[in-house]
């Protein structure tokens, strides 16, 4: 009777631990797109967190609006357009190439052409032979150095 | 000797210039692509007030007017903050409001109606903020005015305060209306 009572308890409890196990990803190729999607995406509401990491209400809709999407069959290309179209392109974490963004993508160039020209220019007018000596100096140093 | 020491002032001045245009910018304010495009079509039920059904609404049933959307919710804090400001803009009726009910539930909302007024001329019911979503909403509330065309002219993000009412939102209508 007690062996009984306790497959039965365990009977339940494994019932339990398969409910609690349901999966969360249902289809896990959708799933990694998602991820590999959302992880290139800011997340509008917590603006330092990425789309796959947020827990916003808004990042976990627009999560299961690009599963949607993904599920559509569209392609990685558009799931981001469908979002760039509504939001706007601040929710790339890449900023796409055009006028506005020109001196954000050239900016650190620009800044290493100054620096390397400024480099240049300081070793250019710096005296060449800074180290050498004239003829009476090297006399001077010769005689100090043999009558110490 | 003399120009050398002034690098480290002039970094500074440089930096304190940016520090003081980057610093007052709100990064919450993004752009939004939506202005100049037609609004995103839509069929949702109304909000009953008194329970009954009222049929549904689309913005295809304001065209030729011009006319506001406020994206509000029960749950939302900054909406009260508006709130006030909304109830006088309905007053003076200078152009139809319409609210757009966000991830709500019907029943808080139509008790945060009955407590605080109602400005809108009607409120569609975005239960599943999907539509939300069409409109590009991340920060309730959020305020569109829309042409007659149907096109998008302005969003606000977060609450409308009276100095945007007055300096930006009134003289756009005024212009829509005469054109």
């Amino acid at each position: 009777m007690r062996r009984l009572l306790i497959l039965l308890l365990l009977g339940l409890s494994l019932g339990a631990q398969a409910r609690e196990a349901a999966p969360l990803a249902q289809d896990e190729a959708v799933e990694q797109r998602l991820v590999a999607i959302a992880e290139e995406l800011r997340c509008l509401v917590c603006q330092n967190e990425s789309l796959a990491g947020s827990h916003a209400p808004l990042a976990e809709d627009l999560r299961s609006e690009i599963r949607t999407l993904i599920r559509q069959g569209k392609s990685d290309a558009q799931v981001v357009e469908y979002l760039v179209s509504r939001y706007g392109d601040f929710v790339r974490y890449r900023p796409p190439l055009k006028p506005t963004t020109w001196l954000l993508w050239a900016g650190p160039f620009v800044f290493l052409v100054l620096g390397l020209g400024g480099l240049v220019l300081y070793l250019r007018r710096r005296p060449v032979a800074a180290g050498a000596l004239s003829d009476a100096e090297r006399k001077q140093a010769e005689s100090l150095l043999e009558n110490p | 000797m003399k120009r050398v020491l002034l690098i480290p002032l002039l970094l500074f001045v440089a930096l304190a210039v940016f520090l003081a245009v980057g610093l007052t910018r709100d990064p919450r304010e993004v752009p939004s692509p939506l202005v100049g495009r037609p609004a995103p079509g839509f069929s949702l039920p109304r909000l009953a007030l008194d329970g009954t059904d009222t049929g549904r609404f689309s913005p295809a049933d304001m065209k030729g007017k011009v006319w506001m959307l406020n994206v509000w919710a029960s749950w939302c804090v900054s909406c009260r903050e508006e709130h006030p400001l909304l109830l006088d803009f309905a007053r003076s009726a200078v152009v139809p409001l319409v609210g757009l009910n966000y991830k709500d539930g019907g029943a808080d909302a139509r008790r945060w109606l009955a407590q605080h007024g109602d400005p809108y001329v009607l409120s569609a019911v975005d239960a599943d903020g999907r539509v939300g979503i069409d409109y590009g909403v991340y920060g309730v509330p959020e305020t569109y005015v829309i042409d007659q065309a149907g096109i998008i002219r302005y969003k606000q993000i977060g609450p409308l305060s009276a100095d945007v009412l007055h300096a930006k939102v009134l003289p756009l209508i005024r212009d829509l209306r005469k054109s």
